[in-house]
């Protein structure tokens, strides 16, 4: 692999820029893997990634449906930010989070991460409490997020309207490390990290069954043909219980599409993160100058990538009030992805009752942010065959015990 | 846009006046099951991508609970019926057979 610089763009500039090379190989598959991840979102490419880089296993392929990064790590409105409420969310959260900080001198690829600050604002009292004791757990966790007062968020947000009528702003939690990334950007560049260490990503093939033997997992069924692998990782999103269904078993989650839409680009207008989780949505201003508004999962199963129509009117309805001047933006484009939603709304890491087959699913509305903490915490756990610290508390299993990791705020999301 | 017609006022109610309720014809597990009943019903719940029942109420109408068969990798609806069956009709099941042959039954 050749390192991107300024020395490698000028000497490129010389000539014809014809030295370029491509930023991944696209390899037949092998017979066999030491290790295959079924899915190569964000997740799973971060997984293979420390797989790699962490446990020096490089016999490794990443089966992909579909593009790399097409799926929800393609779709998603790029929130990071770790201020979540339970000791374990927080732990995996964070780690993400200050992966992220170094992640584009660790790829050598311009994810263009910006911690640019993120506010989660209360408007109502119920949040004000809810927030305040958040506020108070990231103390003792070890991440940095404030309570801040009503004043503050307008001298940060200057565009917000803090007086209401229905819903004025009273306050908010404010994490000033959260922020964006680049989503191509973070599955781009941690592809091309795999590729260079020899990794196969193999795109346009669909796993269609998985084969087991005395319990043991022994390969995929592909539309490319049989693979066979020692250790299998799936990490597919929406189509989680798809997987779990071939591989013979069930899992708590349900797909559900959730969208999202960007403005017309206009000048720059606000350099943070903007959540309002009461009247239900969230807003961000790209580097093109486009709003990047975020907003509820519709209430039914779906794997059609469209959500409900009503949503974008919903979203935009209840953000005017918050902020009048995108009255008379122009949205422009408008999506929707496939996400894995469990019942305590926090994901899974962990084995499950076939041997040596393990998944990452459940992230739900919100994992995006945790791609590198997810996927370090991943390699770990299928390197070792245990789960380390990172992903214990992630089982599979914590519904049947009730030990639940819950996050599901008043709404019932968490972006 | 979702469009399902309420079995009981024939309404072809559309998807802001609908609330739904996830999947039908759960047996419930309580007091006196085992671990493993209770959490299949809570949280395993079926998660098709394909043909679907589910509970829908009709909530800006007329306030009634019905069910209806969905697939969920179209959009397409088969068929509502009343909340009150034990199964889908079998005017509806055969319906969804002949649309979707390699459909395995809605148990
Ligand atoms: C509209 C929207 C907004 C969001 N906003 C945010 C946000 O602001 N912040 C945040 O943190 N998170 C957000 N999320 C959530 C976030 O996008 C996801 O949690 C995260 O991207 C999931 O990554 P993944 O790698 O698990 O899944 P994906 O990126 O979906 O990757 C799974 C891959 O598996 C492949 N696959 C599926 N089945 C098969 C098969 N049988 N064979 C081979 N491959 C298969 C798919 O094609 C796909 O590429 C948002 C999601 C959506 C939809
Ligand atoms: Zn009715």
């Amino acid at each position: 692999m050749k390192r991107y610089s300024v020395f490698a763009i000028a000497k490129e500039a010389l000539n014809y820029h014809l030295g370029w090379e491509k930023a991944w190989a696209s390899p037949a598959p092998k017979k066999e893997y030491d290790a295959i991840i079924v899915g190569a979102g964000g997740h799973g490419l971060a997984t293979a990634y420390y797989l790699g880089k962490n446990h020096g296993i490089t016999n490794v392929a990443i089966i992909e449906k579909g593009w790399l990064g097409g799926g929800n790590t393609g779709r998603n409105t790029t929130i990071i930010r770790s201020n979540y409420l339970q000791d374990s969310s927080a732990a995996i959260y964070e780690k993400a989070r200050s992966l992220y900080e170094t992640m584009s001198q660790d790829l050598n690829y311009n994810v263009m991460f910006s911690p640019r600050g993120l506010l989660m604002l209360a408007q109502t009292h119920h949040e004000i409490r809810g927030y305040q004791r958040t506020a108070h757990a990231n103390a003792l966790q070890g991440v940095a997020t404030e309570w801040i007062s009503p004043a503050k968020v307008k001298e940060l947000v200057p565009i917000i309207n803090i007086d209401g009528p229905r819903y004025p702003v009273l306050g908010a939690l404010y994490q000033a490390r959260g922020g964006t990334a680049r989503h191509d950007a973070v599955a781009w560049g941690y592809a091309r990290a795999c590729s260079a260490m020899g990794m196969d990503i193999i795109q346009q093939c669909e796993v269609k069954g998985v084969k087991t033997e005395n319990g043991v997992v022994k390969g995929v069924e592909t539309s490319k043909g049989f693979i066979g692998t020692k250790k299998l990782g799936i990490v597919v999103a929406g189509h989680s219980g798809q997987l779990a269904d071939m591989a013979g078993f069930r899992l708590p989650v349900e797909a559900v599409a959730l969208q999202a839409m960007v403005s017309e680009p206009i000048k720059p207008c606000m350099d943070v993160v903007v959540m309002a989780n009461t009247v239900h949505g969230y807003m961000s201003q790209s580097d093109k100058g486009e709003m990047v508004i975020g907003g509820g999962t519709d209430g039914f199963n779906n794997f059609t990538q469209r959500g409900s129509f009503h949503h974008i009117e919903e979203t935009l309805r209840a953000l005017i009030e918050t902020f009048p001047m995108i009255s008379r933006l122009k949205m422009l484009r408008q999506w929707g992805g496939i996400v894995d939603m469990t019942g305590d709304r926090s994901p899974l890491i962990s084995k499950t009752p076939v041997g040596n087959c393990f998944i990452n699913c459940g992230w739900g509305t919100g994992g995006f942010k945790a791609i590198p903490g997810s996927g370090w915490a991943m390699a770990e756990l299928m390197a070792k065959g245990e789960p380390g610290a990172l992903a214990e508390a992630f089982n599979m299993w914590r519904f049947k015990e009730g030990q639940f990791i819950d996050e599901s705020v008043a709404a019932g999301v968490a972006h | 846009m979702l469009i399902l017609e309420c079995p009981y006022c024939g309404v072809k109610a559309e998807e802001t006046e609908l609330s739904p309720g996830y999947e039908a014809h759960l047996k419930r597990f309580g007091p006196g099951s085992s671990d493993t009943e209770f959490e299949d019903y809570m949280f395993a719940r079926k998660n098709p991508k394909g043909v679907h029942f589910e509970r829908w109420r009709h909530v800006y109408g007329c306030g009634k609970w019905f069910l209806a068969a969905r697939c969920t990798a179209t959009l397409e609806v088969f068929g509502t019926y009343p909340a009150q069956s034990a199964e889908p009709p079998a005017d509806l099941q055969a319906k969804i057979k002949a649309k979707r042959p390699d459909w395995k039954g809605y148990k």
